[in-house]
């Protein structure tokens, strides 16, 4: 039976898939679960003008803070920038623009473009500033707006482990927006730091099923190449 | 006029929160999520055994916080503090972690504010011209908590918070169920502001006179509790 194409790789090779005017998700909260290995490589290859889907900044020039430095950035859709003012600054000057969602929004509407939801309603940010030309529609006598799912053209995403195939388990509160973003992509590439055989994980406690999961690269090594 | 150090004025409203957090939480199990700041530390204040922290970025049954060889590199609360595990929390994913909140699950929230008004509308999300740009998880919270709890000091350099109306941009209309103060515990019933506990050192006018929403005080006015 022939073998199925390894979806192992390099960081480099595996962000070869993003091109310039992209949109790329980002996974992390709090500077964990964030795949830094993948976005320093796509600092390497210079793409510019890139949509990023994020909860944040990560920090001054750490992971996407080194990528705002980049200039690599044309937009940003997230949640919560305050942990890196180079977020505020740049888009005080004009050099990026920031489009701010409630984080439970987000979350959502990364679910929602993994599942086939064009878009959904939620009370959350009814007639604040933040819902600023959203359709409104009264559900049990309380407002909610209508907030469009996400979608990317390539995710980066970290796990603490997988098995050859991509299936991937998580550690703690690293969890946390990978396993939406993994689904909401074109491309998933995930970092993980450690590979092990097609049965070594427990089926049951598979969180990311490999379907998802487009390239794995191993953290911190060349093992695999 | 109550005048304590900072760190001291944080923890009197932080224990007077976990106080109504106590009181609200009766015999079953009670989720509760705190924001970063004074409702952060009501967790040192809390007395009973079925209350359970939640934290946004994916946790139910977070601990105190982790020091030294407790710190895990993957375990954090919503304030990249690191926190420690507690016998049957779990984890989740973001989507579902605010899922929770917004399914109604959460049973209390409790958060600080810049500004509440007379009809409970809460501005806590961001100050114009200001270089910090985020809203986190404020507005879910507000919205999705059964119970919303503002802990916060009642002035800001002597400026009245409780206004008539807010001025800085609303996170949520009419959500604030309860706002503890150093001054004393409001709770809003049918719309309105009613005073139900007060600093024993204070007098009535002394907190109307620091506050600028009207609000009724209740007929069985009790004391908050002192450090």
């Amino acid at each position: 039976m022939p073998m199925a194409r390894s979806k192992v790789m390099r960081a480099s090779e595996a962000v070869s898939h993003i091109r310039n005017g992209d949109k790329v998700m980002v996974g992390g909260f709090g500077l964990r679960g964030c795949p830094f290995e993948l976005v320093d490589a796509l600092i390497e290859t210079g793409q510019r003008e890139l949509t990023i889907i994020s909860v944040g900044g990560d920090s001054p020039g750490i992971g996407l803070g080194a990528l705002l430095r980049s200039g690599q950035i044309k937009k940003m859709i997230g949640s919560f920038y305050n942990a890196n003012r180079e977020v505020a600054m740049a888009r005080n000057s004009g050099q990026i623009e920031v489009v701010l969602m409630p984080m439970g929004n987000l979350a959502e509407a990364l679910r929602a473009g993994g599942m086939g939801i064009p878009a959904f309603y939620v009370p959350v940010g009814a007639g604040t500033d933040l819902a600023v030309g959203k359709e409104v529609r009264v559900f049990d006598g309380r407002p909610h707006i209508l907030v469009d799912a996400l979608h990317a053209d390539v995710s980066l995403i970290r796990a603490k482990a997988s098995d050859a195939l991509g299936n991937l388990v998580y550690s703690k509160t690293a969890r946390n927006f990978n396993p939406a973003m993994a689904m909401a992509a074109d491309f998933t590439i995930a970092v993980v730091d450690e590979i092990v055989e097609p049965g070594a994980l427990s089926p049951d406690e598979i969180i990311t099923s490999h379907i998802y999961v487009d390239a794995l690269v191993l953290a911190g090594g060349c093992r695999h190449d | 006029m109550i005048k304590l150090p900072k760190d001291q004025l944080q923890a009197l409203i932080a224990k007077n929160a976990a106080a109504l957090l106590d009181e609200l939480c009766s015999d079953h199990s009670f989720v509760v999520n705190l924001g970063v700041g004074i409702p952060l530390l009501a967790v040192n204040y809390l007395h009973r055994d079925n209350i359970y922290i939640h934290t946004e970025n994916g946790m139910v049954g977070v601990g105190p916080l982790a020091y030294g060889d407790q710190v895990h590199p993957d375990l954090v609360n919503a304030g990249r503090q690191p926190v420690t595990e507690t016998i049957g929390c779990s984890y989740t994913d973001a989507s579902e972690s605010f899922g929770m909140i917004r399914g109604r699950h959460i049973h209390a929230a409790v958060l600080g504010a810049f500004q509440v008004d007379q009809q409970a509308n809460i501005a806590n999300w961001i100050i114009p011209g200001s270089t910090l740009l985020g809203v986190g998880g404020a507005m879910d919270l507000v919205a999705g908590a059964q119970t919303v709890i503002i802990a916060m000091t009642h002035c800001n350099a002597g400026k009245p918070k409780l206004v008539h109306q807010c001025s800085l941009p609303i996170t949520a209309y009419h959500e604030a169920d309860y706002v503890v103060t150093e001054f004393g515990l409001f709770h809003f019933v049918d719309g309105t502001p009613i005073l139900e506990k007060i600093h024993p050192e204070l007098s009535v006018q002394d907190v109307r006179n620091a506050t600028e929403f009207d609000f009724s005080v209740a007929d069985q006015l009790s004391h908050t509790l002192l450090l």
